[in-house]
């Protein structure tokens, strides 16, 4: 199997430039350009379902306007990771958790928080696409304004930047008064990304976004992925290393050896792949297990 | 190793949200009192009204003030459907007291001893009996079931495992046969059977109507039983070698057997207290009736009918009595119901 | 491959049902048309028996309000005039408001216990509501006519003192007891437990993923309920509001006791003058003739083709939309 960078280069023609290029420009980039906010950090997260203790300790910062990966093995708390940062967590009865997430340097498990402003900060994508049914495309994109009820100037405006750079418009644009279930699973995921991006949220949370889709369709996200992040702070929990190192500036491992999962490391992605610090790194991202 | 991290729910209400809550609510109950005393309103409705607005109002209000319009939509949401249910439960409540309240005092020793033959409904209430209500009503529902199990089941079996090319429009016909109203049901007896064969009242008439009431009841329960009795038993007895019927009988019901049980209890459940068909059809005799295919029966819901319909304090007393257990036979078929199904699921 | 492959046509795969499966499935299947022909026999029985009215009457039986019917000394029938058009009136009046009420309500605590109740509440409620669906009507009856009779007169008072000048709500000569309106609000308590519970199941299969990714768009959680679970239920509860109309339509003794029947058509919910079929039935039956029983058998088969109606309605409605609103 092909897992570094290296030989990612040489796999994916379509990649416009190196993923260590990438990598190295963000990480000249001193501030970023035009991402909002100062981004998100985790503090000491913990988390339990019931007595069942998932997530043991993670502090993790992540830059305005960076990628970052969450790579390991199933059941290691990735996902319960991630929806602890936008508070989706809290929906799964008996949950709990411990620990601080700062977003622009607030807390925002602090007492009298709102937690549907939270949720509009962060956004989410899921692991499988989930447009609502009942609406049309053009309708799905703006659903994010109608239930925060946000008031926005220029509705179509709005519309046709969130599926362009959803990369979606190209295919949407004659028939936006379709139904959402019309489309393709590919274009379904695209279409919840738009919805995302819509009611403009500084960090994008996207778990597994690819993982039910066809190589062709995980391409094009993965592009989408790449554009976006210019402008927000990206975090995207995958199976796919590949995945990782070609849209990643970070990488964070996270392992449970039937605990807790905990993150064992995390740095910029190419270091990951070519010289990771932990032993348990480099197994798993070389194939040795997972 | 640092400090072990103890589980927290940041997202749970705070004791000072209950106060907050608390406040709101006695807030509103002051200003319904108020609000009630000051106009020319009165009444427990007007209490209740006024309560739940001015509880909407000033949740709605706060949550605008702390958190914006959608939060105060969504706290006078709150409050409109815990008014929903409130309504919905509310007079549940009232049937239970009223029923325990003004049917007490018509129990008395001899009520399960004794039946109406000696005594009219505007006698004392120490006199007389619902023996014969008893009797009749237990003879009724052994007829129906008699008839309804086989027939509900079977269209439950033939949804479920024939899944003939007829599926669809039977199960649409189940569903219009609940539809069809009792009287309905006690007319068409009345005409088909007792009006050309019998030609006089008995139990078997009542039971026959009661068995149309019951069969969809039985048939939709079970066939929602079956449906839960995974594919693979089937196979694995078809795969052995098994006929399809003794696959069925001896897996497939076996494992369904406490679900079934649960249809055949709603199915009495939902006769025990039938009332407008025992008016055409049993005539509703006042002593016991040995012969369940001759002779007028009586049964609880006719006694409390008549009962009812005679208007005497005494007879109201009796209605009420007999009303009591009847919600308690109801009551305990409900139970017994539950726990089977409950077992059916742990299982 | 070549073009020129044949391709096979399917085999039919075909066993020979052993004899003991072929009488298993006979039995079953005949079983299963039981409700066929129960139906069927109830609809040719009563239209058998009231054939006869039916003739004589014509179409006045469902345009006409009289029913009248005068003997001489040795009981023969000298003149009769069937019309049950004042107890249809009456029927779909009382079972109307009956509707109207119990479709907010119930679908208000259905949401209530699906997504507000914590869950320890939830359990309890779901008991005691599906405990109330199990409840002799009879029950409701006389509960009805002793407890919430005058509390609903009351109620009809106050309607017609502030909304009077709706012609609906016009009480013309004043007179308010046994109203329409006390009818229909006894069905409608009769009727809540029932739409709560189909409610209920519905809203309860709104698609999960589809309720994260509303509040993971920042929705309250009603902002989430009219977004995804309205949308999703809409149908199923219209289903259930029609099956709900089809019990109230049917519903006898629990009228009968609250309802002051009179034969004259009133289309004001809150006159104390209604009709309802099913109570004419019991109220007409204990002294009628041979020949008015045939008039109640006409009666009994309008009454069950229009509970058929309502019921083939309500299955319609859910399939139809059932497949567009997945």
């Amino acid at each position: 199997m092909i897992q570094t960078p290296e030989s990612e280069k040489t796999m994916s023609s379509t990649t416009p430039s190196s993923l260590a290029s990438v990598a190295s420009a963000k990480a000249e980039r001193s501030a970023p350009t035009s991402a909002q906010g100062t981004g998100l950090e985790a503090r000491g997260i913990h988390a339990w379902f019931g007595k069942n203790h998932v997530l043991s300790n993670i502090n993790l910062d992540f830059a305005a306007g960076s990628v970052t990966a969450l790579i390991g093995p199933s059941g290691c708390g990735k996902s319960t990771f991630i929806r602890t940062l936008n508070r989706m967590h809290e929906f799964i009865p008996g949950a709990a958790m411990a620990g601080e997430v700062l977003l622009d340097g607030k807390d925002v498990y602090a007492p009298g928080v709102d937690v549907t402003k939270i949720r509009l900060q962060v956004g989410m994508v899921f692991q499988k696409p989930n447009p609502f049914p009942s609406m049309t495309i053009g309708e799905n994109v703006l659903s994010g304004l109608k239930l925060a009820q946000l008031k926005v100037h220029n509705k179509d405006e709005l519309l046709e930047s969130c599926l362009v750079r959803a990369g979606l418009w190209n295919e949407v644009k004659d028939r936006l008064d379709a139904h959402g279930g019309s489309l393709s699973g590919g274009q379904q995921q695209r279409l919840c990304i738009a919805r995302a991006l819509a009611v403009s949220p500084e960090v994008l949370l996207m778990d597994e976004p690819c993982s039910a889709l066809d190589p062709g369709s995980t391409l094009r996200i993965e592009e989408t992925i790449r554009e976006l992040s210019d402008s927000m702070t990206i975090i995207i929990v995958t199976h796919n290393m590949q995945q990782a190192a070609r849209v990643s500036d970070y990488t964070a491992f996270f392992l449970s050896d039937g605990g807790p999962g905990e993150m064992i490391e995390v740095a910029t992605t190419s270091e990951i792949f070519s010289k990771p610090k932990d032993q348990r790194t480099e197994n798993y991202v070389t194939g040795r297990f997972g | 190793m640092t400090a072990v991290a103890t589980p927290q729910k940041p997202w749970a209400k705070r004791p000072s949200d209950r106060l907050r809550e608390i406040a709101l609510l006695l807030g509103a109950i002051i200003f319904s009192f108020v609000f009630v005393g000051a106009t020319e309103m009165k009444g427990k409705l007007a209490y209740a009204f006024v309560f739940f607005a001015a509880y909407g109002v000033l949740t709605s209000t706060y949550a605008f003030i702390s958190r914006g319009a959608p939060a105060a939509k969504d706290a006078f949401v709150s409050t409109l459907v815990s008014l929903g249910a409130v309504l919905t439960v509310v007079p549940m409540a009232s049937i239970l007291i009223t029923v325990i309240q003004k049917g007490v005092p018509g129990l008395h020793l001899g009520l399960f001893t004794n039946d109406m033959s000696m005594a009219t409904s505007t006698d004392p209430i120490a006199t007389g009996g619902i023996l014969h209500a008893i009797t009749g009503t237990l003879t009724l529902v052994t007829l129906a079931l008699v008839m309804s199990i086989p027939l509900g089941i079977l269209t439950a079996l033939y949804l479920t495992e024939i899944k003939g090319r007829f599926a669809g429009p039977i199960r649409f016909l189940v569903q219009a046969m609940s539809g069809v109203p009792s009287i309905v049901a006690g007319l068409f007896i009345l005409s088909a059977v007792l009006y050309t064969i019998t030609k006089e009242y008995s139990a078997l008439m009542g039971s026959l109507a009661l068995t149309i009431l019951m069969i969809p009841t039985i048939a939709r329960t079970s066939e929602e039983v079956l449906l839960l009795i995974p594919n693979d038993l089937r196979e694995a007895g078809t795969a052995l070698g098994g006929t399809q019927w003794r696959t069925v009988a001896m897996i497939v019901v076996p494992a369904a057997r406490s679900g079934l049980m649960t249809a055949i209890i709603l199915g009495i459940a939902r006769i025990a207290g039938e009332t407008a068909p025992l008016v055409l059809l049993t005539g509703g005799g006042d002593k016991v009736n040995p012969n369940p295919f001759s002779g007028a029966v009586g049964s609880l819901p006719y006694y409390i009918w008549r009962s009812f319909n005679a208007g005497s304090p005494e007879a109201m007393t009796r209605a009420w009595a007999g009303l009591l257990v009847l919600m308690v036979v109801v009551f305990i078929l409900f139970i017994a119901a539950r726990s089977l199904s409950n077992r059916k699921i742990s299982k | 491959m070549s073009t020129s492959t044949v391709i096979p046509s399917p085999r039919e795969i075909s066993t020979e049902p052993r004899r003991s499966d072929k009488v298993f499935r006979g039995v079953v299947s005949a079983g299963g048309f039981s409700s066929l022909a129960i139906l069927g026999l109830i609809a040719i029985f009563l239209a058998y028996r009231g054939f006869e009215v039916l003739k004589e009457e014509g179409l006045g039986f469902i345009i006409n309000a009289e029913w009248t019917i005068t003997q001489d000394e040795s009981a023969n029938v000298v003149e009769s005039d069937f019309g049950l058009a004042a107890m249809l009136v009456g029927t779909i009046l009382c079972a109307l408001v009956a509707v109207v009420i119990a479709v907010p309500i119930s679908v208000f605590s259905a949401l209530y216990l699906n997504f507000y109740a914590p869950n320890w509440l939830k359990k309890i409620l779901v008991a005691v509501i599906d405990m109330m669906a199990a409840f002799p009507s009879i029950l409701f009856g006389i509960w009805g006519f002793l407890v919430l009779m005058p509390s609903v007169e009351y109620w009809g008072k106050l309607i017609n003192k502030w909304l009077g000048w709706i012609p609906l709500f016009e009480v013309k000569p004043y007179f308010l007891s046994r109203s329409p309106f006390v009818a229909g609000v006894v069905l409608a308590i009769m009727i809540i437990p029932i739409v709560t519970s189909i409610a209920r199941e519905i809203f309860a299969q709104a698609p999960l993923d589809r309720i994260q990714a509303a509040f993971a768009l920042g929705a309250t959680r009603w902002a989430m309920i009219k977004a995804v679970v309205i949308p999703h239920g809409r149908s199923g509860v219209v289903g259930g509001a029609m099956l709900g109309l089809g019990r109230a339509m049917g519903e006898t003794v629990a009228v009968y006791t609250v309802l002051n029947i009179v034969f004259q058509i009133n289309w004001h919910v809150l006159l104390g003058a209604g009709g309802n079929v099913a109570s004419l039935i019991i109220l007409k039956f204990g002294e009628a003739n041979l020949y008015e029983i045939k008039g109640l058998m006409a009666a009994g088969l309008v009454l069950f083709l229009l509970t058929l109606a309502v019921n083939f309605l309500a299955d319609f409605i859910v399939k139809r939309t059932g497949k567009s609103g997945r």
